[in-house]
């Protein structure tokens, strides 16, 4: 049997390092080609919809072919393969056989005559232009202020209710015995794997019937009573913590409330912060129920419905679409990266429990 | 709060209540119990019990709520339209499709990169982690548009990488009926997150003694990760089939917002629930949808407990009967 010393001639520290170079060197890789569609998105945000419909364009950086102003007229820059090399060049007059090009470091001496067919040997020059404007048309056209207001509503209330309420719940099931409690608990986790579906139908009745729809309601309210995913975090959590401190406030005459308020919730703030973030991504990203719920009150859209229906509407500036995209997926990247260290986290406390 | 009157008096003093007689205390437990868990209670009857029963009843009807009054009772005609409905069997057809492709390649790709974030020769390990999750923040409505933009035929950098790599016409992505699921796949990738750091914490969770012994008896890194990593993660990997067989049935935002929510190229997307949400919300069929929903449910649970009954065959469950 080979020892790693046996089988490899180079000293451990020096295999130590190229071992790690090789490893961090495939990461990079994987994530450089992971993350490419963000660098596209960039790119194309802010290239201009000419650009986007020209095939001769650089595709990597926004770009819009070079002018040169002639006589008062607005020639294009071509490259032009000359026997001193590459030049560029204003293409004058331009005929099936040839060109008539004039030089823009030059242009008062006798025009340059080329002949070939400019529109298959030619290549435009180009210069960086990106379009920054394309942010305010995008900001604009798709109403962001209203949709970043109606999102901010949604998840701000669903969160403040969800985590509210899961922490009652989290804390019966965590401090007290009572009967049929790990039957209930069982039926509560049993639920994350019951699809919406079989539900949707009379809820949407019920919703309907009682003129929630087209409100926010049917998307807050539901959240006001629980739900598997952030009790069981919760609940985990709260087992972690030990009961002396509880016992003493018990025993000062504080009621199991009080308790929870100023004993249990101030240990907490680890697994309520990964709570509260999870349910504020969950309803920024939500996209069925908002679209089942107000699909014929575009006034009350969150970002997810207004994206989508701003796709469906530009189809012919894919640019203006990247520039959407951009500026709804910035806010939640941003709160993640603060917030990556608990949130991160909680996932793997609530995941590899179960 | 109406139930606050659940409360009993303040613990003054144990030997008070201990007068009233045994079982005070518990009693008293069980109230404060019932009192904290009692949203739940009433979410659970109001927005899943309730609901879960009305679709078993609504899918005995032709409920449509343009027609009202022309309701009645069909006994099993919903059930069995969607018997010969070849919609509903198309709609399956995609799911199952997806699912075989995008479980195991989802799978794949997930311990392609926790492996990566676990390994002790990556510097910036935080870095790494925290990058690779990143994509499974956006919004999945702007990430599909993001791909999409990636995906174009003549603007998209995936053919024009192809191109410059010497192949001349890509697929069209999200237009050819073949080639849509692994751009679905695809795009699916970045929604790994999760996936990677439950895998990452399985890994982490693996006793460093099995691979020392392992490495004394001369087993090579794959060997290692063959034969210790894989068994001794396969609860992780059991649990995330399982959320990705579910994530099958419950399919729709991107498909939706990648073809508008037409189902097209000729259904190629028109996943089950897709299928369901037009049947209720475009054509107005409550009751054939709260059939295909029930349906939806069956087949869901028959696919997850026939994995539960094969877990005892390949999961390894370490420790004290975790089950």
């Amino acid at each position: 049997m080979a020892s790693p010393a046996q089988r490899y001639y180079l000293p451990a520290r020096q295999r130590e390092i190229l071992n790690k170079i090789l490893v961090t060197g495939i990461g990079v890789f994987i994530l450089i080609v992971f993350l490419a569609p963000l660098g596209y998105m960039v790119t194309t945000a802010i290239k201009s919809t000419n650009q986007m419909n020209d095939p001769t364009a650089p595709w990597y950086w926004p770009s819009s072919r070079r002018t040169f102003e002639y006589q008062g007229k607005t020639l294009e820059i071509y490259l032009v393969p000359t026997e001193s090399g590459v030049r560029e060049l204003a293409a004058l007059k331009k005929t099936r056989t040839g060109v008539t090009f004039v030089d823009p470091a030059a242009p008062d001496p006798v025009p340059i005559e080329w002949t070939g067919n400019w529109r298959t040997d030619l290549e435009p020059a180009y210069t960086p232009d990106p379009q920054w404007h394309n942010f305010a048309d995008a900001w604009e056209q798709l109403k962001f202020p209203r949709l970043f207001l109606n999102t901010l509503i949604i998840a701000g209330f669903g969160t403040l209710g969800a985590v509210g309420s899961s922490v009652f719940v989290a804390y019966g099931f965590s401090r007290f015995n009572f009967r049929g409690k790990s039957a209930l608990f069982l039926v509560l986790v049993a639920t994350i794997i019951l699809p919406v579906q079989v539900t949707l139908i009379p809820t949407y009745i019920m919703f309907s019937r009682i003129g929630w729809t087209n409100t926010f309601l049917p998307l807050i309210v539901p959240h006001f009573f629980a739900n598997a995913y952030n009790v069981f975090l919760l609940r985990q959590y709260f087992m972690g913590i030990p009961r002396d401190l509880d016992e003493a406030a018990m025993i000062d005459g504080a009621n199991p409330l009080r308790v929870l308020i100023s004993v249990i919730l101030p240990q907490s703030v680890p697994a309520m912060t990964a709570v509260c973030l999870f349910h504020f991504f969950f309803a920024w990203n939500d996209f069925f129920t908002p679209l089942v719920y107000l699909v014929s009150k575009p006034d009350l859209w969150p970002l997810s419905v207004g994206l989508q229906n701003f796709n469906a509407l530009y189809g012919r500036q894919p640019n203006l679409i990247q520039t959407g995209a951009l500026i709804t997926l910035v806010f939640p990247v941003v709160i993640f990266f603060l917030a990556q260290r608990v949130f991160m986290q909680g996932i793997v406390f609530s995941g590899v429990e179960k | 709060m109406a139930t606050t009157s659940v409360q009993p008096a303040a613990p003054t003093g144990a030997a008070k209540t201990k007068k009233r007689g045994p079982g005070t205390l518990e009693r008293r437990q069980e109230r404060w119990g019932f009192f904290f868990i009692s949203p739940w209670i009433i979410g659970f009857l109001a927005f899943t019990l309730l609901p879960v029963a009305a679709t078993f009843a609504l899918s005995f009807t032709n409920y449509n709520p343009l027609k009202g009054e022309e309701t009645h009772f069909v006994a099993l005609d919903n059930y069995l339209t969607m018997l010969s409905d070849s919609k509903v069997g198309t709609s399956l057809l995609v799911t199952v499709r997806y699912g075989i492709l995008a479980i195991p390649v989802g799978l794949a790709f997930g311990l392609l990169l926790a492996t990566l974030v676990n390994s002790r020769h990556l510097a910036g390990k935080n870095i790494f982690r925290t990058l690779f999750f990143m994509p499974s923040m956006i919004p999945v409505v702007a990430g599909a548009l993001v791909w999409a933009g990636v995906m174009n035929t003549q603007s998209g950098w995936i053919n024009l990488i192809l191109e410059a790599i010497g192949v001349p016409k890509g697929p069209d992505w999200l237009n050819d009926v073949w080639w849509i699921y692994p751009a679905l796949v695809l795009i699916g990738l970045w929604g790994l997150g999760n996936l990677m750091l439950t895998l990452l914490a399985g890994m982490q969770g693996v006793p460093s003694e099995l691979y020392e012994a392992a490495r004394m008896d001369g087993a090579s890194g794959f060997q290692q990760f063959w034969f210790i990593t894989l068994p001794m993660i396969s609860p992780v990997l059991f649990y995330n089939i399982i959320i990705g067989v579910i994530g099958a049935f419950k399919y729709f935002d991107l498909a939706y917002v990648l073809k508008n929510g037409t189902g097209g190229p000729a259904d190629a997307t028109l996943f089950y629930n897709l299928n369901l949400f037009k049947n209720v919300f475009n054509y107005n069929l409550y009751g054939y949808g709260s059939a295909l929903a029930w349906g939806l449910f069956l087949i869901a649970l028959a696919v997850t407990l026939a994995l539960f009954n094969s877990s005892a065959r390949w999961v390894y469950y370490a420790g004290e009967g975790r089950s």
